[in-house]
């Protein structure tokens, strides 16, 4: 139970973190079709006997730098949903060779906090660190390529690879966080949270601290309710996080009408 | 035509664009375009939608490759120079529930282009407060910056721009989609900075009239060719008309300047669209 904690306070803090720029870059399409690829990797890793966490994060990554490659020539969304398909595919393929049918997809789609294993608490932390470096490391470029990116572009930031670089920020997230949540829920605990924090806050960073502790927030309560409940713990992280949504603009609406 | 007199403020030259040409997907937007601008002059860069005046600006930022001719900062090693030009880029969307201060944006503009995450201090606050000040955008420095009128967002952009401390400043139609009150404003906010600190203003433009004042030189666009020098010399009906390749009228009317094409002419988009000074 403890590795669950543990385990689940490491996603939030990088789901908080990646999920600020997801939304601030319209991001939300990859940081949907990113996890489904992860969910094809570990379906391969499952059938292979591999380790599912080197599934996931080779599969994210092919996602990502997929999605990256393509959008630059066309349209970024069909780039991505076709990312998304092809990798939705190869799971279904995966999965239906697999012996240990049910379990595996539910959990991979719908996250299974409570199994996590201490040994894989240092792979998950390491990942994590190296995650939350990236994004410092980023940090201003990202956000100016992000906010005004034709103004980054002619200081020598170049806009396509501030993108390839977030995607692939973005794959590692993914990576630490589908295990926990699940590939098809990861998207609201990378949405929901960011999202609300913007209605509190003008201030970047203050938005990415929020941002961190409603994304905690929502996991710890969603680990106690899905305990307590025995419901899937995806569907509290979905519901809470929609629900700091929810308040979130009640707030900004409330405050513009104060 | 390239070569004007000196205007009295003017401290030397900053850049020069010799001959250059460009070609998009086998179209030819830019055919030899020549002219010099000067330390702390305000040059307007005047043309028609389409005349190719993105493109050239593009060229001088260095975004754009040119086919033949070359651009150089004259303070600067070939080859060297985003960092001492400013930019205001055209149509600039700032999403509203974007959770950043209009001095956020001015801060990025000191090391955006740096990577780490900016450390807070008294000079970087110092300095975003100075440069809020000098484009009277002090009244509304902690305000959305998304949720800003057009004209407070320009001159958001423009300190944003300016705080890097660059010798030339590009606008590519700064004026679109403002006021005719908040467009005098920003005219007017150009011509001092251009004055007081010294900076080379290049601003495009399709209308002619609310640059009049203000213009030490005219770079004048269509065709994808160019002629500049002091408007007097270049808004003139055989200066134009030899740029567009047929006959127009230049047109003084109550201090204000009417292109107009001439007959049989289907040349009526090769006009700079100006409502206002056709009305009158």
């Amino acid at each position: 139970m403890t590795n669950a904690w543990v385990i689940a306070t490491i996603v939030a803090v990088i789901a908080g973190v990646v999920g600020f720029f997801v939304v601030l870059r319209g991001s939300a399409f990859p940081a949907h079709a990113i996890p489904n690829g992860a969910f094809a990797g570990a379906a391969g890793a499952n059938l292979l006997g591999a380790n599912t966490l080197v599934g996931l994060g080779v599969f994210s990554l092919l996602a990502a730098l997929g999605i990256g490659r393509l959008g630059r020539r066309g349209r970024h969304d069909v780039a991505t949903a076709l990312a998304l398909v092809v990798m939705l595919a190869l799971g279904a393929a995966f999965l239906s060779r697999s012996s240990e049918y049910e379990p595996v997809i539910y959990s991979l789609l719908f996250g299974e906090v409570l199994g996590v294993s201490s040994t894989e608490i240092f792979p998950v932390a390491v990942l994590g660190l190296v995650c939350i470096a990236a994004v410092i490391f980023l940090y201003r470029p990202l956000m100016l390529s992000s906010v005004v990116p034709e103004i980054a572009e002619a200081r020598g930031v170049r806009a396509d690879r501030m993108e390839m670089a977030f995607l692939v920020v973005l794959a590692a997230a993914t990576t630490i966080t589908v295990p926990v949540v699940g590939a098809l829920l990861i998207f609201s605990l990378m949405i929901g949270p960011p999202a609300a924090a913007r209605s509190f806050t003008d201030r970047p960073p203050l938005a990415i601290l929020l941002s961190v502790g409603i994304a905690l927030v929502t996991v710890w309560a969603a680990i106690a309710s899905s305990y307590e409940s025995n419901w899937p713990i995806g569907f509290f992280v979905g519901a809470i996080g929609a629900f700091s949504y929810a308040v979130g603009r009640g707030w900004a609406a409330w405050r513009r009408a104060a | 035509m390239t070569d004007a007199p000196r205007p009295p403020n003017d401290g030397g030259e900053i850049l020069a664009v010799d001959g250059v040409s460009v070609s998009l997907a086998g179209r030819q937007i830019l055919d030899d375009v020549t002219f010099r601008v000067g330390t702390g002059e305000f040059t307007g860069l005047i043309g028609s939608n389409g005349a190719g005046k993105t493109t050239l600006l593009r060229v001088i930022l260095g975004l754009q490759r040119p086919a033949a001719g070359e651009v150089r900062m004259l303070d600067q090693p070939r080859g060297r120079r985003n960092r001492s030009i400013g930019y205001v880029p055209q149509k600039v969307l700032l999403d509203p529930d974007m959770p950043m201060r209009a001095r956020d944006l001015v801060a990025l503009g000191i090391d955006g282009h740096r990577f780490g995450f900016p450390m807070p201090s008294k000079a970087r606050r110092a300095a975003v407060d100075e440069m809020l000040r000098a484009v009277a955008a002090d009244g509304f420095a902690d305000a959305r910056v998304g949720n800003l009128s057009g004209g407070e967002q320009q001159r958001v952009l423009i300190a944003h721009a300016l705080i890097s401390r660059p010798r030339l400043l590009l606008l590519d139609e700064p004026l679109a989609n403002l006021d005719p009150g908040n467009r005098e404003e920003i005219i007017g906010l150009l011509r001092r900075i251009a004055t007081e600190q010294h900076i080379a203003i290049v601003l495009s433009a399709h209308e002619i009239n609310p640059l009049l004042p203000v213009m030490d030189r005219i770079v004048y666009i269509a065709a994808g060719r160019a002629a500049s020098g002091t408007t007097d010399e270049v808004v003139r009906t055989e200066v134009l008309s030899a740029l567009y390749g047929h006959h127009v009228d230049v047109i003084h009317v109550h201090g204000r300047v009417l292109v107009v094409g001439g007959p049989g002419e289907s040349g009526e988009a090769d006009i700079p669209a100006d409502p206002a000074c056709r009305v009158g």
